[in-house]
């Protein structure tokens, strides 16, 4: 036991995140990223399968999503609207988008102390970092991009093929554009959030993505399926 | 085809996404050294059994994962009353008042 020195570490500033991508630098050959639905090879299936169809499918693949917990002060809400370019939303059940294509973010209330933010996949890190620069006080913020993926539906049966999977009132009276519910889906979870009257984007656990894509095709046949890229 | 109304989510939603999580209103001691057997026994194993107005702990498990109290009739199931942790609840049986 006496023989053992400890040796005391030199000083290093604690790394509070890192960067979840790859810097293509250190590795060489570029890595290319592989959504969980990789193996659907759903851009072949976009090109050679059915342009048409009830319900209109598809991966939005490798997106950024950071879990925000916090219960905001008046300055943290401040601060948080200067970081997003948009307020939390506070309501239950509601959420906000701002901007299109890689610029687009999307903020999804999940519980009164917890929200999804929802950027591109390269902004991720940016965004993190800058709330652990930036926010001050009591709050957490997490990069779940690697734990979830997001599918995009849409069509005029669209509302058919989601009431066969939970139990949520879809009712556009009932759930308008913009509202967001995480919920049993399929036997499984999702978060799901109405886009528009016919679309809807679902947030699902990775492990669950390629088990949804069976179960949303068997829901979707009788109204005929069509894969976008 | 049971709603529960969630007091977070500020909407009914279905049974499934529920856990229901036995007894409400089970403060652990404050000072667990200073407890006798007696009193450790019952705040960790002994919880009411009774028949008609019973006050429980839920959470919604699916959804937005907080816990909150329910107040529930044990023989007809009907729920009396939905309230927050930290809150008391108005209904009650004669037995408690």
């Amino acid at each position: 036991m006496s023989d053992v020195t400890l040796e005391t570490p030199e000083e290093q500033p604690i790394k509070l995140v890192e960067n979840q991508l790859p810097d293509d630098n250190t590795v060489g050959d570029k890595v290319v990223g592989e959504s969980p639905l990789h193996h659907a090879d759903l851009d072949s299936i976009a090109q050679k399968g059915p342009q048409e169809g009830g319900v209109y499918f598809r991966e939005q693949k490798l997106m950024g999503m950071l879990t925000l917990r916090c219960v905001p002060s008046a300055a943290q809400q401040k601060t948080i609207k200067s970081l997003l370019g948009v307020a939390l939303p506070m309501e239950p059940l509601t959420s906000v988008t701002k901007g299109e294509g890689e610029e687009a973010i999307s903020v999804r209330w999940i519980s009164p102390d917890e929200w999804l933010i929802i950027v591109a996949g390269d902004k991720a890190f940016e965004l993190e970092s800058r709330f652990h620069e930036k926010l001050k006080g009591h709050f957490s913020i997490v990069n779940v991009s690697g734990g979830s993926t997001i599918f995009e539906v849409s069509g005029d049966h669209v509302v058919d093929m989601l009431k066969k999977s939970t139990a949520v009132d879809f009712h556009i009276s009932e759930f308008p554009v913009g509202k967001v519910v995480s919920t049993v889906f399929a036997k499984s979870g999702a978060v799901i959030c109405r886009i528009g009257e016919k679309h809807f984007e679902l947030v699902v656990r990775r492990s669950f993505a390629d088990y949804l894509w069976l179960w949303i095709q068997d829901a979707s046949r009788e109204y005929g399926l069509a894969v976008k890229a | 085809m049971f709603h529960i109304y969630c007091p977070h989510c500020c909407e009914y939603r279905e049974e499934e996404e529920f856990h229901a999580s036995g007894q409400a209103h089970i403060p652990r001691p404050l000072d667990p050294d200073a407890c006798t057997d007696q009193e450790w026994g019952e705040y960790m194993y002994f919880r009411k059994n009774p028949r008609g107005i019973h006050h429980e702990l839920w959470v919604h498990a699916a959804g937005c994962r907080k816990f909150f109290n329910i107040t529930r009739d044990t023989q007809t199931y009907e729920i009396k009353e939905v309230y927050k942790i930290g809150e008391q609840p108005s209904v009650v049986a004669n037995s408690d008042q």
